[in-house]
């Protein structure tokens, strides 16, 4: 009654809008009047309700509702309840939950200087170890946790990149049902009744699917789970899985095993298809050290042989290269196997001498050679492998067998099968998908959304990160904890065990997959915190524990977690004979997208506009030809095409690959989402509507037809280079085989012009304290694009968008280009990372007409951002074009969740200001004031640039050159350093030493 | 007096005025363009043109302060692109003005008398149609005066090794010379409107604009010492702007900006395409005005052949470039060449060089040098020749220079299209203003010309 009363009040009426003004009744009320009256207006003469309110609503609107009833009684009535309840509030306390920080203390907590906290973030179920960079709370930057033996300082760049998928303004915020937004309080009454239901039931209609699970508290909380709900199932699929993995190794050795290598001792590796030096691949990032370690042209080189069905970076890399549709690899593995142990038959084909070749020199190195296979090889290929290793005796010298990281090594495909054959079967009450977007990657056979959508299952809830396409086909959505935000522990490659220490409070009030089972058995309010440790105490009891426990934390792994290698057994009868070779005309292959794998990272603008190694492309996903098919296909670069698959359709664009496989066609996943968000929605082309169970990496029978359109691909380095006719033999990236290098170590220095050949005096750099410069070791760089992610990171670098790419505007201040080299169907190709040269005659300097861009006595290149006017003429004057220019306003500067992501030591760039690499001029001055504080010049080990620091290969050397005993002043001494462009005079800091391959003198033609 | 009578009476060539003139009909058929003759609708018609190019051009830059540089075509590598462009064409285009006034004034040329007026006005508004680039291409124009030296709380200074900052001294100095030389010497003929104008606000703003001009000798003495002083000022001029414009590009390593034959190569190009421009704005307005008694055939070989003698020096800047991307022995000078003839943009590099080089040589013929629609459309198409081979100076060495991982390519956008239509517009209203209210042809000097004029021992 009393709210109907004030609703007329609340209401913002303004005379005249209401209610039209009756001149009759005004008329009538003067009539009416007697003796003399003033009025205002004919509104207040005709006392006219609205003008009544206008009267009340002398003040603005709101001013008066403060009068609305509110007596003395009321408002000390008021009073004393907000009192009592603000004592409440006060009496609730915050659960205890310490995390501990890695390297510095908490009490020396200074504003403006971070902290580092060690986490791991996980991907497929494997762990990359990483500190994480906190200022006052906010983590900003991921680093390689240097400790760790499966970083040792490096990371990968999904791991770089998830610091802004956890700052991503486009995550769930919210539980929902049905699109709406619900508490958790509501989501636990709405589950509470189906679960109970589900007791007596011994939950035969619970489903929870997972992704893969390497985390041991939650392999261990479903188990407990599975106890409570005898019946209910626990399903794991995710679209890049490790079935053939898992499968090949049963062949082999009759059960699922964890293969391990230890590259630091093999001097012959091949690789059969497998791209074991990029992000994706299980220990790629401990790998890539390993291998670069072994890339020293001065010291015990190794040799990289790799046939591949996809051009790759570590087909790149390697000293022999054979281009191999995947199909073919089979065939491949069977004529080295056959060479190796002849106990196999294969056809004679024209690669047989090359397998001969190279399994003479795998025999060569018994014991210190490893045969790699890729994860979408098929079982054969895996088990070939494992036998050629241990044919080489390799086992336990450079292979290792564990068990499997993954908690529930099940066939991932099968287990999502049998998933939805309860779905259609009407068994399923409460289905939980736990992370993943099934809905959206399942195999194309399955069905998988559409079985969702219509098998009217009567309870079914998505937690994740995304309100994605999975969401979208659910009834209740609870948005999940990012790793950085909730505890958890997974398991690196081999095994040892990180805690994952939250950075933050969970931004949007998320919960964690733990937190998500606990719930489901019957611990509504566990707090991830405590289960983890629960866990963890059951698994170290003692009066120790909180020592183990921040130990634990503070180094970032447990110790006496990694698992003890085993030496299976090899079944060496069920060692496949190797499928003939295949005889479809096309094929067509299906991979991880390099920079946002499956489509879980296709919201993340940093990983959507990273470079893919080979290609360059940023924003979409053409599909991928080798330079013969598209001749006879008739096909240019961005061409559309229509893929047919045994009926099903896509249409993509077409990139030119060189080095591709004839006859072959790759696909990349993870493009063409409908729900990701700003960044993911609608970029590039679904590919998962080809993939089916039965193929899910190799399908043959495929139909290519060119459509006639067209379609704007935004690579970072055009294509047009190859059809001139001086692209080629410039010397910018210089290499040799290891014989020239041995002969003529010099041979990529060349005369430089003597200093003092300029119209400006020089500088004496040799009187100061430092002098930064950096080396590039080329042989080293993989090109795994670590270095561009970290950069960004560091520098709030903005992300530009497909269209701006397209016009080549990216911000990226480290590139990493790619050069080929020789015939088109299977070039060498070179890595090059180019940041700022710094170089001591800077071109850019001297055409800045305002001194916006200047030259540092210590020799960096500085950039006044306050400076600039944007005349773009250091630019043009740029012989390294490494300067980038902000032509719209790049940066986002209203996103509040950016404001806290961004590194408080770097300024935010506005539109119109030029900006580039400054060597990570903030953490130079970091270093300088800790140093300067201790009264010590600082210390080559403790300053690292951001890519630096991030390089899994160590190929980044920042340091002192004034400093002879420096990483980088030796290196710069070492006889394959040169200066790219050098003869221009520029002198530049950063200079690079030129790449050696080791080819098989025998395989030289 | 004594040469400059002597050589238009000794001269065997057309005369540069026809005869049957007297000093009171030369100013009443200057002075009634202005005063008598009605404002006829294609006068508003062009006009309305030009304004309405004008004002587009004005949209087009508040869009670009809004939204900032990106609405272009630059991008990186091609940091530079129509602005630069447009800024180059249109100093060269200022360049015949000065010419015509200073150095053939100097040399004592009298037949430039009928077109120094109008080539002048065309100097400054093409100045200022330049001046509007630099300003506008920055990242951040409301800091462009960043550029001048100028004392400030900051404590710094422009950088003055770059070569922008002599630009902005040389563009300056040389639109403040331009509008004093062609102030000072309209002063006589505004002072012959003011008497002859029966308007009273045309009285009052010409006798303003006359600065109490009576024909004293003294104020002749004054006036002739002062014209000469500004001609030897301005002289140096026509050398030095274009070659400090050229420096924007030799002093950069670019390979194809990085050459020393840039300076005279560019005075060449800016006269040869200041001398179109003339007569594309000649040829038409002595034809709508009647005026082909004072702007002689004369006039107009004279013109075509000083295009011919300057196209010939850019010609043969090409030829050098070419020769030392070859002879310099250096990769990238010579990939630049190769880039030019068959790169994305080689097209443009053979229109250039159709434009500029073999359509020209038909100005050897004295028929067509001396017919008005062959000049027109020549001049035209050296404008055009002499746009694309700043086009291929600009963009074309940016494209592809050191590294190949970052060549790019250049796409103008619509905005910068309108800004360059736009400029043409401003220019154009601009000289039917100019024509409209002031003498568009130097009345006084032009009586100097006369027979009567003759000093006579």
């Amino acid at each position: 009654m009393n709210d109907e009363n004030k609703k007329p009040h609340r209401e913002d009426v303004c005379p005249g809008k209401k209610g039209k003004l009756d001149l009759a009744s005004a008329r009538a009320a003067i009539a009416g009047t007697t003796g003399p009256e003033y009025w205002r207006s004919l509104e207040e003469l005709a006392g006219s309700a609205e003008f009544r309110e206008m009267m009340h609503r002398e003040f603005p609107k709101g001013a008066s509702e403060w009068l609305d009833g509110a007596s003395r009684r009321g408002f000390l009535k008021l009073m004393g309840a907000s009192l009592a309840l603000a004592g409440m509030t006060a009496c609730t306390k915050q659960p205890l939950e310490p995390i501990v920080p890695y390297v510095r203390q908490p009490e020396e907590l200074i504003p403006g200087r971070p902290l580092f906290y060690a986490t791991a973030f996980e991907l497929g179920g494997y762990a990359s170890p990483v500190l994480v960079e906190s200022h006052q709370y906010r983590p900003t930057k991921i680093e390689g946790n240097a400790q760790h033996p499966a970083s040792l300082g490096g990371t990968d760049v999904f791991a770089q990149a998830s610091i802004l998928g956890m700052y991503d303004p486009d995550r769930s915020e919210n539980i929902s049902y049905l699109g709406e937004v619900r508490t958790w309080g509501s989501f636990l009454e709405a589950i509470r009744g189906p679960l109970s239901a589900q007791k007596g039931l011994q939950g035969a209609g619970i489903r929870i699917l997972t992704q893969t699970v390497s985390s041991p508290t939650l392999a261990d909380q479903l188990r407990s789970l599975l106890k409570i709900y005898p019946q209910a199932k626990w399903h794991v699929y995710e679209p890049v899985n490790r079935d053939n993995v898992h499968e090949g190794a049963r062949m082999a050795f009759g059960e699922p095993v964890e293969t391990q290598y230890k590259l630091e001792s093999a001097d012959v590796i091949v690789s059969l298809d497998a791209d074991f030096l990029y992000a994706g691949f299980p220990g790629s990032t401990r790998y890539i050290r390993d291998f670069a370690k072994r890339r020293n042209p001065d010291g015990n080189m190794n040799r990289l042989y790799v046939a591949e069905s996809t051009p790759s970076s570590t087909g790149a890399k390697a000293d022999h290269r054979l281009p191999l549709r995947a199909a073919d690899i089979e065939g491949f593995a069977g004529l080295l196997q056959f060479a190796l142990m002849a106990n196999s038959n294969p056809q004679d084909s024209e690669h047989t001498k090359f397998a001969e070749r190279v399994a003479s020199d795998l025999s060569l190195h018994h014991g210190a050679s490893v045969v790699i296979s890729g994860d979408h090889q098929p079982p054969a290929v895996h088990a070939m492998a494992h036998a050629m290793n241990n044919a080489l005796g390799n086992v336990g010298k450079t292979v290792f067998y564990t068990d499997p990281v993954d908690a529930n090594p099940v066939n991932q495909t099968e287990s999502l099968k049998d998933l939805i054959a309860d779905m259609r079967g009407g068994k399923v009450d409460l289905l939980v998908i736990m992370g993943g977007n099934p809905a959206y990657d399942a195999p194309a056979d399955f069905g998988f959304a559409d079985a969702l959508k219509n098998t009217k299952i009567p309870l079914r809830v998505h937690v994740g990160l995304y309100e994605d396409e999975t969401a979208e086909l659910c009834q209740w959505h609870v948005n999940q904890s990012h790793y950085l935000e909730a505890w958890s522990d997974t398991r690196a490659y081999d095994g040892t065990v990180s805690i994952v220490q939250p950075l933050i409070a969970p931004l949007y009030n998320g919960k964690s997959a733990h937190e998500m089972v606990a719930l489901l058995s019957g611990q509504a309010d566990a707090s991830g915190h405590d289960i983890v440790q629960a866990y963890w105490q059951k698994q170290h009891p003692g009066p120790d524990f909180e020592a183990f426990w921040r130990k634990s934390l503070h180094d970032g792994w447990i110790e006496g977690t990694a698992f003890a290698a085993r030496t299976p057994v090899l079944k060496t009868a069920s060692i496949p004979k190797p499928a003939p070779a295949s005889t479809a005309p096309i094929e067509l292959n299906f991979r991880r997208d390099p920079s946002i794998y499956d489509g879980r990272f296709s919201n993340n603008g940093w990983l959507q506009e990273l470079p893919n190694p080979m290609t360059k492309m940023t924003w979409d996903n053409p599909v991928l030809i080798g330079p013969a098919m598209a001749d006879r296909l008739q096909l240019k670069s961005e061409d559309m095409v229509e893929l047919e698959l045994n009926g099903k359709k896509v249409a993509a664009p077409i990139w030119i690959q060189a080095g591709h496989p004839d006859n072959s066609v790759t696909a990349f996943l993870g493009y063409g989402r409908r729900r990701a968000g700003r960044a993911g929605t609608g970029a590039g082309f679904d590919m998962y509507p080809l993939r089916t169970s039965a193929t899910p990496w190799l399908a043959t029978g495929l139909n290519i037809r060119k459509t006639g359109d067209t379609y704007k691909l935004a690579s970072t380095q055009g294509y047009q280079t190859m059809d001139t006719p001086d692209g080629a033999t410039r010397p910018l990236v210089r290499a040799a085989s290891l014989a020239e290098y041995k002969k003529e170590p010099n041979f990529a220095q060349e005369e430089e012009p003597a200093p003092g050949l300029t119209l400006y005096p020089g500088y004496d750099y040799k009187k100061e304290d430092y002098a930064w410069g950096m080396a590039i070791d080329m042989n080293s760089c993989v090109g795994c694009n670590n270095c561009i992610v970290a950069c960004q990171s560091e520098n709030n670098i903005a992300v530009v968008g497909k269209e701006q790419v397209v016009i080549g505007r990216h911000m990226h201040w480290l590139r990493v280009d790619a050069y080929y080299q020789g015939d088109r169907a299977n070039p060498k190709a070179y890595f090059q990372p180019v940041p700022c040269m710094h170089c001591e005659n800077a071109p850019c300097e001297v055409v800045c007409p305002v001194g916006a861009t200047n030259h540092s006595t210590e020799g960096l290149n500085d950039m006044v951002y306050n400076r600039c006017v944007g005349t773009r003429y250091c630019s043009n004057n740029c012989p390294y074009k490494v300067r980038r220019f902000n032509f719209l306003l790049f940066q986002d500067w209203e996103t509040p969740q950016y404001k806290m992501m961004r590194n408080p030591d770097v300024s935010v760039r506005s539109r119109g200001v030029m900006e580039k690499c400054t060597y990570c001029v903030q953490r130079i001055n970091e270093s300088r004031i800790v140093a300067e504080r201790e009264d010590r010049k600082i210390s080559d080990s403790e300053l690292q640039s951001a890519c630096q620091q991030s390089c899994p290969a160590d190929a980044i050397v920042f340091g002192n050159i004034n400093d002879p005993n420096s990483r980088v002043s030796k290196l710069k001494a070492q006889a394959r350093n040169y200066s790219l462009l050098g003869d221009l005079n520029t002198r530049p800091r950063t200079t690079y030493l030129a790449e050696i391959r080791n080819p098989n003198p025998e395989l030289e033609t | 007096m004594d040469e400059q009578t002597k050589s238009v009476t000794s001269s065997k060539q057309a005369p540069v005025i026809e005869p049957g003139y007297t000093f009171a009909t030369v100013t009443d058929k200057i002075s009634a363009i202005v005063l008598q003759r009605p404002t006829s609708n294609g006068w508003f018609v062009g006009f309305g043109i030009g304004f309405l190019l004008t004002m587009m051009m004005l949209f087009a830059i508040g869009y670009l302060f809004v939204r900032g540089t990106g609405i272009w075509g630059v991008t990186i590598p091609i940091g530079w692109g129509f602005a630069i462009v447009n800024f180059v064409w249109w100093i060269g285009i200022g360049h015949a003005g000065t010419l015509i006034s200073a150095i053939l004034l100097l040399l004592r040329q009298s037949w430039r008398n009928s077109i120094n007026r109008f080539a002048e006005a065309m100097t400054l508004f093409a100045v200022s149609c330049a001046g509007i680039f630099p300003l506008i291409h920055v990242g951040r124009p409301w800091l462009a005066y960043w550029l001048f030296p100028y004392p400030n709380t900051m404590g710094v200074w422009p950088q003055f090794r770059s070569p922008l900052v002599w630009d902005v001294f040389a563009v300056s100095t040389y639109f403040t010379i331009s509008l004093l030389f062609w102030f000072i010497g309209l002063i006589p003929d505004l002072a012959t409107l003011r008497d002859r104008s029966d308007n009273r606000w045309a009285k009052i703003i010409y006798g303003i604009l006359a600065m109490g001009w009576r024909g004293s000798a003294r104020h002749w003495h004054r006036y002739e010492t002062a014209y000469l002083l500004l001609a030897g000022l301005a002289t140096p001029l026509v050398l030095s702007v274009h070659t400090v414009v050229s420096f924007d590009f030799a002093v950069g390593i670019v390979p194809g900006w990085h050459t020393t034959i840039f300076p005279p190569y560019f005075v060449a190009g800016a006269i040869y395409s200041g001398f179109a421009m003339v007569l594309m704005l000649a040829i038409p307005i002595r034809k709508l005005y009647g005026l082909e008694d004072f702007i002689t055939e004369r006039h107009l070989e004279n013109s075509a052949k000083v295009m011919l003698a300057t196209g010939l020096i850019v010609a043969y800047g090409y030829v050098i470039e070419a020769f030392m991307g070859w002879y310099s022995g250096n990769r990238y000078d010579a990939f630049t060449l190769w880039n030019r003839l068959h790169g994305p943009y080689a097209f443009f590099y053979y229109m250039l060089l159709a434009c500029n080089i073999v359509i020209p040589q038909v100005l050897w013929s004295k028929k067509l040098r001396t017919s008005p629609v062959w000049l027109f459309f020549i001049s035209g198409v050296v404008l055009v020749g002499m746009w694309l081979e700043r086009f291929i100076i600009v963009v074309v060495s940016l494209q592809r220079d050191f590294l190949n991982s970052s060549w790019g390519m250049y796409y103008p956008t619509r905005w910068d299209w309108m800004t360059y239509i736009g400029t043409i517009g401003m220019f154009l209203a601009a000289i039917f203003l100019f024509v409209r209210i002031l003498p568009m042809i130097s009345i006084f000097e032009m009586r100097t010309l006369l027979p009567e004029a003759e000093v006579k021992e």
